[in-house]
C-alpha cells in the first residue's frame, strides 16, 4: 500500500462516469436479452430430451454435452471470429452492413445458447422431481392431459424451478462480463478501458464489483418475495 | 477447410495447453486448500469466523471470475510494491474466487452428514477429534467427490479467462495463431474439440464416482 493515492472521483468525473453507466446499462440489458434466448432454447432443448424418439433425444443430450463442456470464451470466439467465415459472402457483407453493434449481438445469442445448455437441465430436474402421483392423482380426477399440465404439474413444476433459475439467471448475469473480449462495452469492460486513460483502474474494477453485488442482490430479493408469494402450504421447497 | 494450420502449430498450441493445466492444478490445489478453510469457517459456531468467511464466499460467488482477475491485477502490485507479472496474478485470483465456491461444496458434504452420526459416535465414546476423523469426514468426502471433481472440470474451462490479462495459455495461442494465419473456423472448432475432450472425461469420471456404492454397508 505504498504510493497510491486513491481518486474516487474518476468514478463520477466526466466522461468517464457516463462511461460506467453505460456500462452497467448494456450489462443489464445484455444479460436481460440473453436470458429471454436461452429460456426459450432452453425449453426446447430440454423438451428433445424428454422425447419419445430416440434421435431428438440424442440431439438434446449432444447439445447440452457440446455446449456445457467448452469454455463460453470458447463459444464466443467462435461466434465472433469464426461463424461468419462459414456463411456465404453475401450473407456477410449483410450482416455487416446491417447489424450496426455485431459483438453485442453476438454476445447476446453466445450468451443464450450457453445458458440455455444450463437452464434445459434445470427445466429437466425440476419436471423430474414432480413425483409420479401428481399425474396420477390429476388423471385420475378425470382431467384431460391439457388441464393436467396447465391446473397441476405446470403451476407445480414453475415454484420448484424458481430458485435454480434465479440462481441461473445470475450465472447468466456475470458471464455476460466475458462479452468484453469481443468488445462489448459492458460494466467490466468499461472498468478496464478507463485504466487505460487514468491508471485508476483499481477504483473502477472495486466499483464493478460493487455493482454486480448490488444488482444481484436486488434480483435475489424480488425473485425470494416472488417465492414466499406463490408459496403453497405444505409444499416442501428450498428453505430460508 | 485446411487442417494444415493446426498441424503446422500443433507443438506451440499444446506448449499453451501444459500452460492451462499447470494453471488449474495450481487453482484447484491452493483453491481446495483455502475452500477448506473457508468452508469450516462457514459451519463454525465462533461468530468471528463465521461472518467473515461467509461474507467472503457470498462477495466472490457474486461477482464474474474475469472482474477479479483485473481487480488482483490492479491491487497486488499495490500490495507487495512490484508487479509479480500475469502468471502469479491469475493464480492468485483463481485461488481466491474458486475457494469461494469450494467451501461451499464442502459444507454441504460436511452438513450432508446425518446428525444420527453424531449422536452415534458420541454415544460410543468417541472424542470430538476422533469423530470428525473417523466418521464424519470420510462419509462426507464421499459425498463431496462427485461436486468436487465436477468443479474442477469447471476451473479448467475457467483457465481460458486467463486470456484476458494476456498469459499464453491455450486460448491465447490459438488466437495468436489466428491472428497470423488467419483460419478462424478451423482454429476455434479445433480449441472447441479439444476442451470438449478433456471436460468431457472429467464430466464422465463425476459420473462414474457418483454411480460407486457409497460406504460399505451404510444406506445413506
Amino acid at each position: 500500500m505504498l504510493n497510491y493515492t486513491f481518486d474516487w472521483s474518476v468514478l463520477w468525473r466526466q466522461p468517464y462516469g457516463e462511461m460506467m453507466l453505460h456500462g452497467i446499462r448494456t450489462t443489464i440489458t445484455l444479460s436481460l436479452a440473453g436470458w429471454c434466448l436461452a429460456v426459450l432454447v432452453g425449453v426446447i432443448v430440454a423438451g428433445l430430451r424428454g422425447s419419445r424418439n430416440r434421435w431428438l433425444r440424442a440431439l438434446g443430450l449432444a447439445y447440452v454435452l457440446v455446449f456445457r463442456n467448452i469454455p463460453f470464451l470458447v463459444q464466443l470466439f467462435f461466434w465472433y471470429f469464426a461463424a461468419p467465415l462459414i456463411l456465404s459472402t453475401d450473407a456477410r457483407t449483410w450482416l455487416y452492413d446491417n447489424v450496426p453493434d455485431y459483438g453485442y449481438w453476438c454476445g447476446v445469442f453466445g450468451l443464450g445458447v450457453y445458458t440455455a445448455s444450463r437452464v434445459a437441465e434445470q427445466f429437466r430436474s425440476g419436471l423430474r422431481s414432480i413425483p409420479a402421483d401428481q399425474y396420477r392423482a390429476a388423471y385420475s380426477t378425470g382431467l384431460r392431459p391439457n388441464q393436467v399440465y396447465r391446473y397441476v404439474i405446470l403451476p407445480y413444476a414453475f415454484r420448484i424451478i424458481i430458485p435454480s433459475f434465479t440462481t441461473e439467471f445470475l450465472t447468466c448475469f456475470k458471464n455476460s462480463a466475458l462479452t468484453m473480449t469481443i468488445g462489448v462495452m459492458e460494466i467490466t469492460h468499461t472498468a478496464y478501458y478507463i485504466d487505460s486513460f487514468t491508471w485508476h483502474g483499481l477504483e473502477t474494477t472495486t466499483a464493478a464489483s460493487f455493482c454486480y453485488l448490488l444488482i444481484a442482490q436486488i434480483i435475489a430479493l424480488i425473485m425470494w418475495r416472488v417465492e414466499s408469494r406463490t408459496h403453497i402450504a405444505g409444499m416442501i421447497t428450498r428453505g430460508h | 477447410m485446411d487442417l494444415n494450420v493446426i498441424i503446422d502449430n500443433m507443438a506451440y498450441l499444446f506448449g499453451g495447453l501444459a500452460l492451462t493445466f499447470q494453471i488449474a492444478a495450481l487453482a484447484i490445489g491452493f483453491g481446495l486448500c483455502w475452500g477448506i478453510l473457508l468452508g469450516m469457517g462457514r459451519l463454525s459456531k465462533n461468530r468471528l469466523i463465521y461472518y467473515p468467511s461467509s461474507a467472503y464466499v457470498h462477495f466472490f460467488r457474486g461477482i464474474p471470475l474475469i472482474l477479479v482477475i483485473f481487480w488482483i491485477y490492479f491491487l497486488l502490485p499495490l500490495i507487495i510494491g512490484d508487479s509479480l507479472g500475469e502468471f502469479v496474478a491469475v493464480v492468485v485470483s483463481f485461488t481466491l474466487y474458486e475457494a469461494s465456491y469450494f467451501a461451499e461444496i464442502i459444507r454441504s458434504g460436511i452438513q450432508s452428514v446425518p446428525a444420527g452420526q453424531v449422536n452415534a459416535g458420541l454415544a460410543t465414546g468417541l472424542r470430538p477429534h476422533q469423530l470428525a476423523f473417523h466418521v464424519i469426514l470420510p462419509q462426507a468426502l464421499r459425498n463431496m467427490v462427485p461436486s468436487l471433481v465436477n468443479h474442477a472440470v469447471v476451473i479448467f474451462q475457467d483457465t481460458s479467462l486467463a486470456y484476458v490479462i494476456g498469459l499464453r495459455e491455450f486460448l491465447r495461442r490459438v488466437n495468436l495463431v489466428d491472428a497470423r494465419e488467419a483460419r478462424s473456423v478451423e482454429l476455434y472448432l479445433f480449441a472447441g474439440l479439444v476442451y470438449f475432450i478433456i471436460c468431457s472425461l472429467g464430466t464422465l469420471a463425476s459420473h462414474k464416482l457418483e454411480r460407486r456404492p457409497r460406504t460399505c454397508g451404510s444406506n445413506l
